[in-house]
């Protein structure tokens, strides 16, 4: 437990350079810096880390580096996804607390491999500890001589700056997030063209979770396959998982993948009050919903949550006991969506809000009968049928608490009351 | 209309970004003339910031209504934003909001009678750990209980 991104957690300043360089950190780049590095072997011992994308998505890491076209005259840039706000989600706001020279030298590493000399690292506007943190982390670095032009008399270069958000979700999808970072309204772009070959201010750009970058270091410290090692088949290395909800200890926990999800509820203390658990979402809120007995036999990586009927995520996983009602639940779920969603495509627009109305309704005691099938219907026709993946973040959760607790949405609306809470 | 003092804040952050891509400041410049004129945005304001940023008034107020941390009505001098999400809602958000309105006597959405506190329920501010929790400022305040509350809305001037 807690070997890469909350590796100087426990220490004195965990936050400070000197905590961090004691801890062997910037080793890497200092290596770099001397020439005792070549992108070709970093992008290769990413690859046999097995790092995925620690945001959502899971992309190999290793492999997103490789599409930057490194050669190409002109600006490129590295920019670093801290807008962290999926229901559930709170490891990143924990690293640039605790560890923020990891994510500054996981930039860095980027940047050099990449030719990137510019980063920015986007968080969201309700972090102000976490971004005063970051800008001490980046004023030291700067003043140790780990930044900047030439750095050290060395041919590399790369400045990063903090950027911040102003409250808005959506801006976590990497397109929306810069056009954020252009000063305009978060709306993602359409793909192709990617990031990499047009990215921010129409330069090529590869965006990586706070996560990702900050596990890097680390990695090309110790080697990729003793990464790989610490994890299973297809999801090398460990993972932080926020447990949160009907827990006695909800905490961060970085532990390897493939961990027991049994295991992972005991760390956080078990279910509150000696309670039964119900349900289990595990990568945040966009995840689907799990029943309790489905859960208790999940392991924790990419393909244990996949086989269980779910995704991975962020690591997001969201305790509830028996005292839960189902439809409160998700209509809390849908308002978020409801809230968040952009505007820019119609399905999503419309659907987010409908979705939220209907649950509303029956939740007002004023459900009908067909109420199911029409949230069934709009879930269908959000998924798939936007520009980014929100629409599709908002359909997941409705499909799977009715599959699930579909009994608990009969009831509310049948009784025109909560089947747990009377 | 933006004081100099404001002007110097936004130019740090203008320097940020490459020649030319000023406007890339505008989401703190709106922040920075939102916090000197008692937090909230007008027209005319939005428009000052524009000017200062060489963009069009209309990109600026887009930007100032597309994100949440905007104003566009009277607020208090302090804004209580307090999640209601999922982890929070578990952990008993909705009850410490109903007493957060009793205590103050207004609504989320209101402003204190004496302009000091408003309340607003906010969606998953990013620290479902240390649920239920609530911002004020820059400060983020977790594992809040009733009494929690209570001690620091009484401490707020």
């Amino acid at each position: 437990m807690n070997e890469v991104c909350f590796k100087n957690l426990d220490q004195k300043d965990a936050w400070s350079l000197k905590t961090y360089e004691a801890n062997g950190g910037y080793s890497v780049w200092r290596k770099i810096l001397k020439g005792e590095f070549t992108p070709e072997q970093i992008i290769d011992e990413l690859k046999t880390s097995g790092l995925r994308g620690r945001g959502g998505a899971g992309f190999p890491t290793g492999l997103k580096w490789s599409f930057m076209p490194r050669n190409a005259d002109m600006q490129k840039y590295v920019v670093c996804n801290s807008d962290e706000g999926e229901p559930g989600t709170c490891k990143d706001r924990d690293i640039l607390r605790f560890n923020p020279h990891s994510v500054i030298e996981g930039m860095a590493i980027g940047g050099f491999v990449m030719n990137a000399t510019k980063g920015y690292n986007y968080i969201r506007g309700e972090f102000m500890e976490p971004f005063y943190r970051f800008e001490g982390a980046l004023k030291e670095a700067y003043d140790a001589g780990l930044l900047g032009e030439n750095i050290n008399g060395s041919s590399v270069s790369f400045d990063l700056y903090a950027h911040l958000g102003a409250g808005a979700y959506i801006c976590g999808e990497e397109t929306a997030l810069l056009e954020s970072i252009e000063g305009k309204k978060g709306q993602p772009r359409f793909k192709p063209p990617f990031p990499a070959n047009i990215g921010l201010f129409g330069k090529p750009t590869t965006i990586n979770n706070t996560e990702s970058f900050a596990s890097v270091p680390e990695i090309l410290a110790n080697g990729g396959q003793w990464f790989a090692d610490i994890g299973v088949e297809n999801s090398g290395g460990c993972k932080l998982f926020s447990v949160s909800g009907h827990v006695n200890k909800p905490s961060n926990f970085e532990v390897p993948m493939g961990t027991p999800f049994k295991d992972l509820l005991e760390m956080a203390g078990g279910v509150r009050e000696g309670r039964k658990l119900k349900a289990v979402i595990p990568g945040g809120s966009s995840t689907p919903v799990l029943t309790a007995e489905v859960a208790m036999g999940m392991t924790m990586d990419y393909d244990g949550i996949d086989k269980a009927g779910s995704m991975l995520g962020a690591g997001s996983v969201i305790i509830m006991d028996d005292s839960t009602c189902m439809v409160e639940a998700l209509t809390r779920l849908a308002h978020f969506y409801y809230d968040e969603s952009c505007g820019q495509c119609t399905p999503c627009r419309e659907g987010t809000g409908w979705l939220y109305r209907v649950l509303k309704r029956i939740m007002d005691g004023n459900g009908k009968e067909d109420d199911i099938d029409l949230l069934l219907g709009v879930q269908d026709k959000i998924m798939g049928n936007t520009i980014c993946a929100l629409g599709d973040a908002a359909a997941m959760p409705v499909e799977s608490f009715l599959r699930n607790f579909r009994e608990e949405f009969e009831y509310y609306i049948e009784h025109g009351k909560s089947m747990v809470k009377g | 209309m933006i004081s100099n003092k404001a002007k110097k804040q936004i130019d740090t952050w203008v320097a940020k970004y490459p020649e030319g891509r000023q406007s890339s400041a505008v989401m703190e410049a709106l922040k920075i003339v939102q916090a000197e004129n008692d937090n909230s945005l007008t027209s005319d304001t939005i428009q000052a910031v524009a000017d200062y940023l060489d963009m069009p008034g209309i990109a600026a107020a887009e930007v100032a209504t597309f994100y949440e941390n905007y104003n566009h009505k009277p607020v208090g001098k302090h804004t209580i934003r307090i999640c209601h999400n999922i982890s929070c809602m578990l952990n008993g958000a909705d009850d410490l909001i109903a007493h957060l309105e009793n205590k103050l006597g207004v609504k989320t959405g209101e402003v204190t009678p004496d302009g000091l506190v408003n309340v607003k329920k906010v969606e998953c501010l990013g620290a479902c750990v240390g649920a239920p929790m609530f911002q004020i400022g820059d400060q983020y305040y977790e594992n809040l209980t009733a009494d929690k509350i209570d001690e620091i809305v009484d401490g707020l001037k």
